[in-house]
């Protein structure tokens, strides 16, 4: 294999298992800034408790989180240093200013959050889950903006010697996907904690542990679980407008479309034949020109536009958003079922709905995966849409067999740390929110 | 229009002083890590030593990341040059800072396997600082580029023994800043072997500095005229002086700091020596990686600088705070 390849295998190979973590700590901090926020309002143990809890498992997450992330932060410099040398002007800034603004709050206040409890006061504590939730919530802000560059650039020019040199940062910054990218990702995440957070509970409830903390857990995760899908319908469907109006190759391969057509179809599921240029499976007629814009007919560009060396793999980005949306589809109906058990007082004894919570918790992750692979495999094959070839942005000094030296390390080290997470993660979980 | 040359000698200096930071806190954490078997006897007072780094030293590895992010930013050319020229180098690095970090949790929550996480604790914290240290050596002593900016030598290139020498230096330089840290953080038995720890590092760094400044004054005819130089001989000294007698008087607080100061003083040997290179060519001097032909455009360079010198004095702020609520001996009850 050549060198490329391999080094777009490292890449997704280490920011695939990196995604997991980030999102499940964004999740959780939210949790824990509501249970400690509940707690200092209503000065109830079982919040500190359920504080606690989350806290100590916050602490397993956000270590692996933060040393797979380095392993990102230099793998541009190590792997895509023709991408770094062409795009430092606006690259670089971006992720300085991660640096400086956001991952320094979380980490230092991270520190308190997990070991401070009895040295600081109750007030303290609360600000401290704060800024590790804002912090947190920062760092993801300047990721989504890198990405979000490569995606949609804006604010830069191009020098005579074909570098991008950024001609204005709040431009780069808020580039046209920023905003719709960002929030459809945190609430990917909010949904990955409420969903842990109900799995949790609705074992420890179907199980008769740790009583009203488990109960007050279950209710603070059922409710989340019941709103944030609903959040993300409206931030999903606006997102996926902008990627019809700024990335059409893209969106074109989402839904397996060839031909530029008034009145394109939406695909339940289906696959799509790449040679024959055609998409099998079960569509809605005409669905698909509806939800952009609620015109039945308004048309739609297909891949056909581009020339095929401009596709990416289609039917990849199909399936992979096919099988987000089926989740978010299947989150929306199981959150609101658990809220209409919550209204209805039931939830408590509806055993096999709280038998069915704890095997979600992967399915977030799922949904999170899939959908990166359908931003970033849908962007190919461009790094930087509509500008910089993947294929001309990687390092030019890295051998063959340096890569398969690190590919090695980086699956093995990660199977390792990966089954550690769940045996300690486990572990938490089997201690529970003890009264201490 | 504004000169750009002020702006790119500007981010050598602010890049140097997260780097600085990075070396001084970090470093405390990875030395006192690599002295866990000689300065903790028992497993408990082993988890006290560790109870003393845990609140913190994911914070201080943040330096790391945003002196790289920094590097990044400004001098992009030499981020990229180095990072994919020493490749190997630099995933043995993510892999010593991996399993430093993780094993720290790892350690605490599977007693089963605590031996054998210790070691990779142990392991990681000792090979991360020496990497770093070689990774300048190189970059200052010279490695050979070619005339598209990129790394021209290979993975035993790197391993010469001049920048070899500096990472044992590093290394020295981290020990001390553990056992110093260790002394400010412990008491009793535990104590009482940092003092010794620290006391006969202070020898062995004091030894280390004489050699390495000759090393530079050979290889760096040019240091005769540079005070700054000068001042960071004197500023490595005075730290030595200073941690000599105050491990003699036991005193608690003052050898941090003066294990501190020393470590700034070879910093600023290190810098002095390098300005206004990034990568030193060894084959020609005319391919060297400076700061003039590295960076990223005026206005880039603009940006940052804003949000550096606007942020990072509230990052050292809350910093300061958050070291202060832990501050105090430390307990092994205390921590996870």
């Amino acid at each position: 294999m050549d060198a490329l390849i391999l080094a777009r295998i490292q890449f997704a190979l280490t920011i695939g298992f990196h995604f997991l973590f980030p999102a499940m700590t964004l999740g959780i901090a939210l949790v824990i800034l509501i249970s400690e926020t509940l707690y200092l309002v209503k000065k109830d143990e079982v919040y500190r408790r359920i504080t606690d809890f989350f806290a100590r498992m916050l602490g397993l997450i956000f270590v692996i989180g933060a040393v797979t992330g380095i392993v990102m932060e230099f793998s541009f410099g190590t792997n895509w240093s023709q991408y770094s040398r062409t795009v430092g002007d606006i690259f670089g800034p971006i992720l300085a200013a991660e640096g400086v603004i956001a991952f320094f709050l979380e980490s230092v206040f991270v520190g308190v959050l997990i070991f401070g409890r009895k040295r600081v006061s109750p007030g303290v504590y609360w600000m401290s889950a704060l800024l590790v939730f804002l912090g947190g919530h920062f760092s993801a802000f300047w990721i989504i903006v890198a990405n979000s560059w490569m995606q949609t650039p804006a604010g830069y020019e191009i020098n005579a010697a074909g570098k991008v040199i950024l001609s204005s940062f709040f431009e780069a910054v808020f580039n046209p996907s920023t905003v719709a990218r960002f929030l459809h990702t945190v609430l990917a995440t909010w949904i990955t904690g409420a969903v842990m957070v109900s799995g949790i509970a609705g074992y420890y409830v179907v199980k008769g542990l740790h009583g009203e903390a488990a109960r007050a857990m279950l209710k603070l995760g059922i409710i989340l679980f019941a709103v944030t899908p609903l959040l993300q319908l409206g931030a999903a469907h606006s997102h996926a407008i902008q990627v019809i109006d700024m990335q059409p190759v893209k969106a074109a391969a989402m839904e397996g479309h060839f031909q530029t057509t008034r009145g394109a179809n939406i695909y339940v599921l289906g696959y799509v034949d790449e040679d024959k240029e055609k998409t099998y499976g079960i569509y809605i007629p005409k669905g698909l020109s509806f939800l952009y814009n609620f015109d039945f007919n308004s048309e739609i560009k297909g891949l056909k536009d581009v020339p095929k060396e401009n596709w990416p793999p289609v039917n990849l980005v199909f399936q992979s958003y096919h099988i987000m949306v089926a989740l978010g589809g299947i989150f929306i109906v199981l959150g609101l079922l658990g809220a209409w058990l919550l209204w209805t007082g039931k939830i408590y004894t509806t055993r096999w709905y709280l038998w069915l919570l704890p095997f979600l918790i992967p399915l977030p992750h799922l949904a999170h995966e899939t959908g990166w692979i359908t931003a970033e495999v849908g962007r190919q094959p461009w790094i930087i849409y509509g500008l910089m070839k993947t294929a001309a942005a990687s390092s030019v000094v890295v051998s063959a067999g340096q890569l398969i030296f690190s590919l090695v390390m980086f699956t093995l080290v990660y199977l390792l740390l990966f089954v550690m997470f769940v045996l300690l993660l486990v572990k938490i979980i089997k201690q529970g929110p003890e009264a201490s | 229009m504004e000169n750009i040359q002020n702006f790119q000698i500007l981010w050598f200096v602010l890049i140097f002083i997260l780097l600085l930071g990075y070396a001084l806190l970090d470093g405390f954490d990875l030395g006192m890590a690599v002295l866990l078997p000689f300065l903790g006897g028992t497993k408990e007072e082993k988890d006290t030593l560790i109870a003393s780094i845990g609140p913190v030293w994911d914070g201080n590895e943040v330096w790391l990341v945003t002196g790289g992010g920094a590097l990044f930013a400004a001098f992009p050319q030499a981020y990229a040059t180095a990072f994919s020229g020493f490749y190997s180098a630099m995933m043995l690095v993510l892999l010593a800072l991996i399993f430093r970090g993780v094993s720290i949790k790892f350690r605490a929550n599977d007693p089963a396997r605590a031996g054998l996480w210790e070691k990779a604790f142990i392991g990681g914290s000792a090979l991360a600082p020496l990497l770093f240290g070689v990774a300048l050596g190189n970059v200052i002593y010279g490695v050979p580029l070619d005339g598209r900016m990129e790394y021209a030598g290979g993975f035993f290139t790197l391993l010469r023994p001049v920048p070899l020498w500096f990472g044992i230096t590093g290394l020295a330089a981290v020990l001390l800043q553990g056992a110093t840290w260790a002394v400010l953080k412990t008491q009793g038995e535990m104590q009482k072997r940092s003092f010794r720890a620290a006391g006969i590092l202070t020898v062995i760094n004091a030894v280390m500095a004489v050699i390495s400044f000759a090393v530079l004054a050979v290889l760096f005819p040019r240091l005769s005229g540079n005070t700054l130089f000068y001042l960071a001989v004197v500023i490595t000294f005075a730290g030595l002086t200073g941690l000599f007698f105050s491990v003699r008087k036991k005193n608690d607080a003052v050898p941090f700091w003066a294990s501190s100061l020393s470590f700034i003083g070879l910093f600023l040997a290190a810098g002095s020596a390098q300005f206004p290179n990034l990568i030193t060519a060894s084959n020609d001097p005319n391919l060297s990686l400076t700061i003039y032909n590295s960076s990223t455009g005026i206005y880039t360079l603009q940006v940052m600088a804003v949000i550096a010198l606007v942020g990072m004095p509230i990052v050292i702020g809350y910093t300061i705070f958050v070291y202060r609520v832990f501050k105090g001996k430390a307990n092994a009850d205390d921590h996870y």
